[in-house]
């Protein structure tokens, strides 16, 4: 397929789709749902691309990939070369490929998206990184020399991951303390394996390890040490801390402690990190519910509502949500995925009240809502109708309604300065330094609930400070 | 890995354990707990420290052998190795002089209260111990808590052992004689701590329980440990384990905590059927 080499095609082909497991199929198993390109697809697909000179994709992405120039790599074939390229600016490109809202970032300002379908910049990425996976030949980026300083990231989810590659590639010695018994974070215990199979994820920490980075599992900072112990007596020069979201958010309405109702944390939690969908085989169980009913509508909500499909027990999956389709914060490609996969979603309705019997759950008390004005987020306002109560029959409720923030940290360091909401406040924005000399923070702790590729650009950002922190002590 | 260095059989179905984890026991105080995981295919389980050792960088813990996981670990040996054991999670008990404090332990909970009733005595304040079992021989550590209790006091449920009846009979006749208590802390079976709550509310004496529900993650991350205290939503792991025992909605707790109780049976008796007579093990309420 070398006749596609730089045609610069733009919108005189269709977009490329990708290839999907079947939704009847897929609705069934833990496989993954999209299977991405064959090499000719992404070479015909990244023939689309107009290769622009000011290329305006970049901006949309917040680690900054160099995104005409891998996809060029991609049209004349150089898999490889593209997926080095792209490693430049991130170190988690098989993942970001997958759960990145690429439709509100780099493809949102691709130019060929002006009168038609946007480039598949994630597919192509996802393609890169598969292939370069598959076909062994991972290369090292260049370590720089050793600087004789020391690093520690506090935990290993997407924001600790980034800054701990980019340091390390700096030839800083790096240390990631995670809480759980595997790192990645959210992209272990959240994401599921339909969606990001955790064999990439563990080929994704196994570059980071050759890379030279140690990560500690089982180790929760703020309570087996202190950052003024990591920096005293452990000797790192600086710490970042990327501890991710906390506490799951409730509803606060009567019947949360029947059994049956998760945080969506718990649910997928139980599932993904603890293998429940394999009870017995994995000791840890959960429930074997018929009916599933999720309460949001974000991304993880979705991944709750298609991970409660594939359990073997469940018959339906009902998501609530109180506003309408359009204002579904979670990304378009997934929600269509659901639907595909026959989740019920029940729109302008809210919760009110969990009913049960025998302590067990048997449906949500709901009113209906109405859509108004849009408020300042330009979301519209959604109220309740009078008088509109409903009860939708279910066994189970999953509460995907995001999550606060983790408070072990700044409860054991009365020096880090945080948000009447706990999240901790950057000093420094532009480097993301706290309020506590030589310790940085990025992420969800920072900005509350948002994406895998924020949290790693916060990653990023907060690296180059602390590479230029660490350089200027004298030791 | 964390290496087991010592394991005893202190009563039916309940294991010591000393467990080589020096980090852990350098930081580890009274009240608090880690979360273990035995295997690759193990669940996490949250166990009380029951007492850490800096000197020796051990933590001991009590294993009650009632489930898959903990006959699984009824089983493992000195020399063996436990995969994952984090912590110390959860906030220490409040340890300062209270004045007289009564510190009720119900079975397994004895272990528990252990290391609380040392803290206590050792900053000064009496303390008055009682212990509780269905019978004689599930009566844990009864010199362990002597040593670190001003007067120690133990009732049976069959009358074996002590006063024949509940731990909270002997409250109450202490409370009835007048006996001035500052304080209550009690760690045991749900039905136990309830009753202690119900007790000591009508006498407005200031009782904590230390709860022990569903836990997966332990650092404030799932929300399964979550419980109704004084009407709020409360999370063991990060706002616990103990809390006032006034506040508590038991049942809440009693309900959720057995909710999976038939995933437990089936997954017991699938590993028993796999697992050649690993040992003569009867049911036991673990709640």
């Amino acid at each position: 397929m070398t006749d596609t080499k730089n045609q610069k095609l733009g919108n005189k082909i269709p977009r490329t789709s990708a290839l999907e497991q079947d939704p009847e199929e897929r609705s069934k198993n833990f496989q993954e749902v999209c299977l991405g390109y064959t090499p000719a697809m992404a070479q015909l697909e990244a023939s689309r691309c107009l290769l622009c000179k000011k290329p305006k994709c970049v901006l949309g992405c917040p680690v900054r990939v160099a995104i005409p120039d891998f996809i060029k790599l991609v049209s004349e074939g150089d898999f490889i070369g593209a997926a080095r390229k792209v490693k430049e600016a991130n170190s988690l490109p098989a993942v970001t490929g997958r759960v990145c809202p690429q439709e509100d970032q780099c493809e949102k300002h691709c130019v060929v998206g002006l009168k038609g379908e946007p480039v598949a910049i994630g597919k192509l990425e996802r393609f890169v990184a598969d292939y370069e996976r598959v076909h062994g030949k991972e290369a090292l980026e260049k370590v720089a020399d050793p600087t004789g300083k020391k690093i520690a990231i506090v935990g290993a989810g997407p924001a600790g991951l980034s800054a701990a590659a980019d340091l390390a590639k700096r030839g800083h010695e790096v240390v990631i303390f995670e809480a759980l018994h595997k790192p990645g974070g959210v992209l272990f215990y959240g994401i599921p394996e339909f969606r990001l199979p955790k064999e990439i994820l563990e080929a994704e920490l196994d570059y980071l390890e050759r890379l030279g980075i140690k990560i500690k599992v089982n180790y929760v900072i703020g309570k087996i040490k202190t950052l003024d112990e990591l920096m005293k007596e452990d000797n790192f020069d600086a710490v970042f801390i990327g501890t991710g979201a906390g506490l799951p958010y409730f509803l606060d309405i009567p019947g949360e402690n029947l059994n049956g109702v998760y945080s969506a944390n718990e649910f997928l939690t139980r599932v993904n990190l603890m293998h429940a969908w394999e009870f017995p085989v994995f000791d840890t169980p959960v429930h074997a519910h018929k009916i599933v009913a999720v309460v949001g509508g974000g991304n993880t909500a979705l991944d709750a509502a298609r991970t409660a499909l594939r359990l073997p027990t469940v018959e339906k999956v009902k998501l609530i949500y109180r506003r309408s389709r359009d204002e579904l914060p979670a990304r378009i490609e997934e929600v269509e995925h659901a639907e595909a996969e026959g989740i019920e979603f029940h729109y302008l309705v809210s919760p009110v009240a969990i009913k049960g019997e025998n302590g067990w759950t048997t449906s949500i008390q709901c009113v209906q809502m109405e859509l108004g004005e849009p408020d300042e987020s330009g979301r519209r306002h959604a109220h309740a109708k009078e008088d509109s109560e409903v009860f939708i029959e279910t066994d189970a409720v999953v509460i995907a309604l995001g999550s606060g923030v983790n408070p072990l940290i700044s409860k054991s360091s009365s020096e880090l300065k945080t948000d009447s909401k706990g999240h901790i406040e950057v000093a420094d924005p532009d480097v993301n330094l706290t309020s506590k000399k030589g310790v940085f923070a990025g992420g969800d702790i920072v900005t509350g609930a948002a994406t895998v590729i924020s949290a790693m650009g916060a990653g990023r950002k907060a690296a180059k400070g602390i590479h230029d922190y660490v350089m200027s002590l004298t030791k | 890995m964390f290496k087991i260095l010592e394991k005893d059989n202190l009563a039916p179905q309940v294991f010591r354990y000393v467990v080589e984890a020096p980090e852990i026991a350098n930081k580890a105080e009274a009240g608090q707990f880690v979360i273990i995981r035995i295997d690759e295919t193990g669940e996490r389980i949250p166990i009380t420290i029951c007492d850490a050792n800096r000197k020796s960088g051990t933590l001991t813990f009590f294993v009650q052998a009632v489930g898959k996981t903990s006959i699984e670990m009824s089983l493992m040996q000195v020399g063996d190795s436990i995969l994952d054991v984090v912590g110390p999670l959860g906030n220490q008990s409040e340890i300062e002089r209270f004045g007289t404090v009564v510190l009720v332990g119900g079975g397994f909970g004895i272990a528990a209260i252990h290391p609380i009733a040392q803290a206590l005595s050792n900053t000064g304040n009496k303390t008055i111990s009682i212990l509780g079992a269905r019978t004689k021989e599930l009566i844990l550590l009864e010199n362990e808590m002597k040593n670190v209790s001003s007067e120690v006091r133990i009732a049976t449920d069959d009358g074996s052992y002590g006063s024949k009846g509940f731990v909270t009979d002997i409250l109450k006749e202490m409370i009835q004689n007048n006996v001035v208590i500052d304080r209550v802390i009690s760690i045991g079976p749900l039905v136990m701590m309830k009753a202690v709550a119900d007790l000591t509310r009508q006498y407005e004496i200031p009782t904590f329980a230390s709860l022990n529900p569903i836990m997966i993650d332990g650092t404030g991350m799932c929300g399964a440990c979550r419980v109704t205290v004084g009407n709020e939503m409360k999370f063991a792991c990060v706002d616990g384990p103990e809390f006032d025992a006034h506040q508590v909605d038991f049942e809440g707790l009693l309900n959720r905590l057995g909710s999976y109780l038939p995933e437990e049976k089936e997954s017991k008796e699938r590993y028993l059927k796999e697992t050649p007579a690993p040992c003569q093990l009867e049911p036991v309420s673990n709640i």
